[in-house]
């Protein structure tokens, strides 16, 4: 990050921005405990309250993973060369 | 509710403690590097695990026994409200994926064993860094002996030392076995021990958990009936419900977040991350330890199965593995016994040795013997580690199990008011460390009166974690409004402090050792592990 004489990148960029929203998401999903307390539509018997939330841990996981894949990318990207 | 001894139960239960006994042992000679007599050898497993290791390792402390049988247990009791868990373990991970790798890269590049290390680094405040330093210790304690609490369970229903009546040392005997050869080999091994017991807890855990989750609702008629059967007794007992009410949602949400910005403010998440060979296996593991949160969902379903097995105990910590004696033959029930006992051993061994590491660091060597050796470092942090131990199982055998849980509550309020000097020195250096410590002070006075003053239907103080946020109305986590009051102190204190010129401390770190990563000049490189193979 030091002997870089090129022009440094913006330090918001759309990439970054995903990340983000990737990372927040689950944050406005999970406390808005409103949008999911009731009981209907059951998963094989579950009431939609358990299997909701069960269903959001893998949809966080595939965010992480996005924003995970997304860093990496942005990371490499910013010091190429440099490792 | 002791029908006897049972047999095989024991019997197999026995031979799985024996097996990770003598794994402890071994662990000491796993990966051992050439100077054994350090912090980083002994206190964080040389620094050198890798992605697989540390899934284990942070899986087998995060998830302990504890958790087992009290989230159930919760439910059981309550209801929806007891599942804030799973929101609560979904929340960690995009949020410890923005500052865990910072903390990793300020830690190798600094050598810091531990948060308070980093404190006072940050900070140049030895006062702060006490403070942080304190509250962990007295949040882990309770936590160890909660681990206690969840091996007696699984006594109580093997029927092993179970009944009221008997003698206290017979009562106890086992659990002061199981205690005796865990601080032996956590003295010898160090954090290399649970690491390699994790992968025998966490492989029996799943194994349970995929068999109850599919054997048991077969049994009692899908989930359709447990579900029902469990919504019968809610409304009969006018307590608990399958969906939280309008009113119980702030409280849900509350615990939901407060307990996440928590959780990696304990010494023991923090002592198995930094034993991590790099940045990357941090974030990595991020994306593969939500796998332990659905686990932690399926499980929590088994309460509601409890009532619809018609499982009745008096104490709900004792459903669960009352539900597994009743529902499973008996040599399975002992492999399921095994896994909630071995999930005890190895939180505990990692927490004992975050609260020794704290202890040497930042108490022993910040104000007692600042010329410490690294081998009197260890000498120390060992002999630390069996006394948090032996306290506390001094805690468990004299004192009501409801004292334990209650300082428990206690402990996540006031480990939460660390978040502001950890988290917000990993990012600025804004805050000023007089005001951080005034926040810490103000979030922990506050927490402590409040979560007093909470009575239910069984105490007068200490009855809940939530209370009514005042200017709200509604009834939230108390230690999240102790963080809002906490976060507001340091803030405005700053400006203050700011403006009246007050020195700020030395910062001996800069901006690009939050960004480096193994391999980068300046960073520890770790001693190339001698025995075993690679782990990845």
């Amino acid at each position: 990050m030091s002997d870089a004489p090129e022009v440094r990148p913006p330090v918001v960029t759309p990439a970054r921005v995903v990340i983000a929203l990737c990372l927040f998401a689950p944050f406005v999903a999970m406390l808005w405990v409103g949008s999911y307390a009731k009981v209907d539509p059951t998963f094989i018997g579950i009431p939609f309250f358990y299997w909701y939330q069960m269903l959001w841990v893998l949809i966080s996981t595939a965010l992480t993973m996005t924003a995970y894949k997304l860093w990496q990318r942005d990371q490499r990207a910013r010091h190429g060369g440099t490792k | 509710m002791n029908d006897g001894v049972n047999g095989v139960a024991l019997a197999v239960f026995i031979l799985f403690f024996l097996a990770v006994t003598v794994m402890g042992f071994l662990a000491a000679r796993w990966r051992k590097a050439e100077n054994e007599h350090s912090l980083d050898e002994w206190g964080l497993g040389g620094r050198s695990f890798g992605t697989w290791v540390t899934w284990f390792l942070l899986g087998g402390d995060l998830y302990t026994a504890y958790t087992f049988v009290a989230v159930p247990a919760a439910i059981y009791a309550a209801g929806a409200a007891g599942f804030f868990a799973v929101p609560y373990t979904i929340l960690v991970y995009p949020l410890i994926f923005t500052f865990l790798p910072r903390l990793w890269s300020v830690s190798h590049k600094h050598g810091y064993v531990t948060t308070s290390d980093f404190v006072r680094g940050r900070f140049g405040s030895k006062g702060l860094s006490l403070a942080v330093a304190v509250t962990g210790i007295l949040a882990t304690m309770p936590y160890i002996a909660l681990q206690l609490v969840g091996i007696q369970a699984v006594l109580d229903v093997m029927g092993v030392g179970g009944g009221e009546n008997t003698n206290w040392f017979v009562k106890d005997l086992p659990l002061l076995i199981a205690f005796g050869v865990l601080a032996a080999y956590t003295y010898s091994s160090g954090l290399r021990a649970p690491a390699l017991i994790a992968f025998v807890k966490d492989t029996l855990i799943y194994i349970v958990i995929a068999v109850a989750i599919i054997y048991i609702p077969i049994k009692l008629g899908g989930f359709d009936d447990v579900f029902g059967a469990a919504s019968e007794k809610y409304t009969a007992a006018k307590a608990g419900g399958l969906v939280p009410l309008e009113a119980g949602q702030w409280t849900y949400a509350t615990l939901a977040l407060g307990s996440a910005l928590a959780l990696f403010m304990y010494p023991h998440s923090i002592t198995a991350t930094l034993s991590s060979r790099s940045r990357e296996v941090i974030r990595r593991n991020t994306t593969i330890l939500p796998l332990y949160s659905l686990m932690l969902g399926l499980l929590a379903l088994l309460g509601f199965m409890a009532i619809a097995a018609g499982v009745k105990v008096t104490n709900p910590q004792l459903a669960i593995p009352q539900l597994f004696e009743d529902m499973f033959p008996s040599w399975f029930a002992g492999v399921a016994f095994a896994a909630i006992g071995i999930g005890a051993l190895v939180p505990a061994a990692i927490m004992s040795i975050a609260a020794a590491n704290l202890f040497t660091r930042n108490i022993y060597k910040d104000f007692i013997k600042p010329d410490a050796t690294p081998a009197q470092e260890t000498k120390v942090s060992k002999l630390v580690s069996l006394l948090v131990k032996v306290g506390a199982l001094v805690f468990v055998l004299t004192m009501d199990k409801t004292v334990a849980i209650n300082f428990q509550l206690l402990g996540g309020i006031w480990i939460l008011q660390t978040f502001p000097a950890l988290v917000g020195g990993l990012f600025t250096r804004w805050f000023h460390r007089w005001a951080l410590l005034a926040g810490w002070a103000v979030g922990m006075i506050y927490g402590t009166v409040a979560a007093y003053g909470v009575a239910s239907p069984t105490q007068k103080h200490f009855g809940g974690s939530a209370k009514e946020i005042p200017g709200i109305g509604e009834i939230g986590y108390i230690g999240l409004t102790a963080f809002v009051l906490n976060v507001v102190v340091t803030v405005v204190l700053t400006f203050a402090l700011k403006a009246a010129k007050v020195p700020d401390g030395v910062d001996e770190t800069s901006p690009e050792d939050y960004t480096a990563d193994a391999g980068d000049p300046g960073v520890q490189v770790e001693l190339p592990p001698a025995t075993a193979g690679k782990t990845q």
